[in-house]
């Protein structure tokens, strides 16, 4: 208790420390969104609630880490810093086709099923996939370190290294393909035809279950880009994945569906948050706050739908 | 009727006989009878109730903790007791581990149903997939921020008293408390859905709009009986402490992926919403899992995965659904043959 208090009366003291918390969980914030943006992309197009969504972040994240490891571009003459970065779109790709072909094996047989069927499914498979990169990677937490220099303000109180702006801008960027890919191509034309009503999209000559395939496997790949970028200046551990899914959850329960501005906003919101709790209650509550602050936004909006008159489904 | 109660008098002549017959399989049939246990309390509100929790472990962690804190509790001074770097050894007699097992097993049963009706009103809101999330996001901040807790141990855990009884003795008694609380579970089961309260519940699993119409309280019935299931797996829980002498927050009490999963998949196994598909699914995922647990190492979580993906695709009414689908009559499902078309 003492603890917490003298890490509050820290926040007050020195303004500076706010500044640097915000800076932090709005860096990591803008990748909960990202894999938040493929969770709300899959709910509304085609109603599946993917519990697997954080272990695709993490399988990306080892895809990358992996084509650093293996040194096979560094011995063409790449640096480890550039190769990391190609590890992004490499991760896009892979995590592309593994999410094309997850969707042939099983989540094409779940759609038309009641929702805990497809929930309990991506459960298994989060289960799976955790464990199948555990046997592959080992259960330590692994980082690529890149030797990119580190910015320092305000006294050196707050320091940015260069890698996390990187990754916020490759983020950044991705959302803004993503979106003006859905606005603009045939073809996210028709997932948004498919998520207002996949009958009538049917009726007018969409094929619906390409629409859903490739749904699921943009999906996979915009968390598996979002996992590279992770790799480059976080952490990435087999069994990160349910916390990342929790996230996801949190941020699209907190801003509804198809609500894109909702759903950055929460993302670096809770990217915040949870540095602020990291700080008040120290570093062994990160995962428990990630969860609880699920709760608070479940019963939050349960709340808001019991004065409607309405349960929360 | 007869043949029933021949059929529950065998079942009981072998449950008390089992151990004795087979002694080095104690620990097996003790583990079934756990499985059991959380897998029938799991199909109360999964299966009869229709609200898919994935967060039941919590009361088992829950329930396992307070048997730990009250059977230490009784006589010692908690925080001591669990502090890493204590140097005093603490010394327990028989008769004080007896009272702590008496007193601890049901205390963690009323304590979780005590958790249960305080949470239950706030969990009841959300439906359908929010509550499978919502239960599963209680079980892990439960673990996370009990592993934070000093006075419990934090992340080391709890180390239990030490058993005056001789390994194999002891082995014999934890299989009997669970085997009796498996058969009080059964009984108390059977009974239940039998009853109007067991009608009610059906009847929210089937439509609980309609329900409430009727003038079904439904709130007030889902949460009593969440804190049925609570009291039942909060006492398994407690057993499970004394089971296993020593235990930590995330990989034994609050076991999300393992037991937390383990029950959903044994019911959905036997079959969701009748009284015997769980105990059939305990016992079949229980024997596959050790059969086969061995022969796969390393890969075995990866199997759980795959088994859990293939059951729910592919079989997710489970054996009793597809046994009432082959054989209706068996039953008591009478298929009007004429009026049916082709």
């Amino acid at each position: 208790m003492d603890q917490i208090l003298f890490n509050i009366g820290l926040l007050i003291e020195y303004p500076m420390v706010n500044l640097k918390i915000v800076i932090d969980g709005v860096m990591i914030g803008a990748l909960f969104a990202l894999a938040a943006y493929g969770l709300a992309l899959v709910w509304g197009v085609m109603n599946v609630k993917n519990l697997a969504q954080g272990d695709f972040v993490i399988a990306g994240g080892y895809t990358s880490w992996f084509l650093v490891k293996t040194g096979w571009l560094q011995s063409i003459g790449i640096s480890s810093n550039i190769v990391a970065l190609i590890g992004v779109p490499v991760a896009f790709g892979v995590m592309a086709a593994i999410g094309w072909v997850i969707y042939k094996l099983i989540i094409t047989r779940v759609i038309e099923r009641d929702l805990f069927t497809s929930l309990l499914a991506t459960f298994g498979l989060a289960i799976m996939m955790a464990q199948i990169m555990n046997l592959l990677f080992g259960s330590d937490t692994q980082s690529l370190k890149l030797d990119y220099e580190t910015l320092y303000f305000a006294d050196g109180l707050i320091d940015v290294p260069i890698a996390k702006l990187i990754g916020v801008c490759m983020a950044a960027g991705l959302a803004l393909a993503v979106i003006l890919f859905m606005k603009n191509s045939r073809m996210g034309q028709a997932i948004r035809a498919t998520s207002q009503d996949s009958r009538a999209a049917r009726v007018m000559g969409i094929d619906t279950e390409k629409v859903y395939a490739f749904t699921f496997s943009l999906n996979a790949a915009i968390c598996g880009a979002a996992g590279a970028i992770i790799v480059m200046v976080w952490l990435i551990q087999p069994f990160y994945g349910i916390t990342y899914s929790v996230r996801a959850f949190v941020v699209v329960t907190a801003a509804g569906l198809g609500n894109l501005p909702g759903v950055i906003a929460a993302g670096l919101g809770i990217g915040a948050a949870e540095q602020y709790g990291g700080h008040i209650f120290g570093i062994g509550y990160q995962q428990a706050i990630a969860v609880t602050l699920l709760l608070i936004v479940l019963f939050f909006r349960l709340l808001q739908q019991r004065r409607k008159r309405q349960a929360l489904n | 009727m007869t043949k029933n109660t021949l059929l529950y008098a065998v079942l009981v002549a072998a449950t008390v006989a089992a151990p004795f017959l087979f002694p080095s399989y104690t620990a097996f049939l003790a583990t079934l009878w756990l499985f059991i246990i959380v897998a029938l309390t799991w199909d109360m509100t999964g299966g009869q109730m229709g609200y898919n929790s994935l967060g039941n472990i919590f009361f088992y962690g829950t329930g396992m903790y307070t048997g730990a804190v009250i059977a230490i509790g009784l006589y010692f001074p908690v925080g001591e007791w669990t502090d890493a770097s204590r140097s005093e050894v603490f010394s327990v007699t028989a008769s004080q581990y007896y009272t702590g097992m008496i007193i601890g097993i049901p205390g963690a049963g009323l304590f979780c149903g005590l958790c249960a009706f305080i949470i239950g009103p706030l969990f009841f809101g959300l439906r359908g997939p929010y509550f499978a999330i919502g239960t599963l996001g209680l079980a892990i901040a439960a673990g996370e921020i009990v592993s934070n807790i000093e006075w419990l141990g934090g992340g080391q855990g709890i180390s239990m008293p030490h058993s005056p009884l001789h390994p194999d003795f002891e082995k014999v008694l934890i299989y009997f408390l669970y085997a009796g609380l498996g058969v009080v579970l059964f009984g108390f089961l059977r009974w239940f859905y039998s009853t109007r309260f067991g009608a009610a519940i059906n009847a929210i699993r089937d439509d609980e709009e309609k329900a409430e119409a009727m003038g079904i309280h439904t709130l007030r019935y889902k949460t009593i009986t969440w804190a049925i299931s609570a009291v039942f797996v909060g006492m398994a829980g407690a057993i499970s402490a004394f089971q296993l002498i020593h235990f930590e927050p995330l990989e034994t009490a609050y076991q999300t992926i393992n037991l937390g999963i383990f029950m959903v998949v044994c019911v959905l196994l036997g079959g969701k919403g009748t009284l015997w598909g769980p105990v059939i699914g305990a016992v079949l995922f229980h024997v596959f899992k050790e059969v086969t647990w061995n022969y796969i190492l390393g890969g075995q979580w990866v199997a759980l995965g795959l088994l859990i993906v293939i059951i729910v695709v592919f079989f997710q009414d489970g054996l009793m659904g597809y046994l009432k689908h082959v054989r209706p009559g068996w039953f008591g499902i009478k298929v009007d043959t004429k009026g049916a078309t082709s």
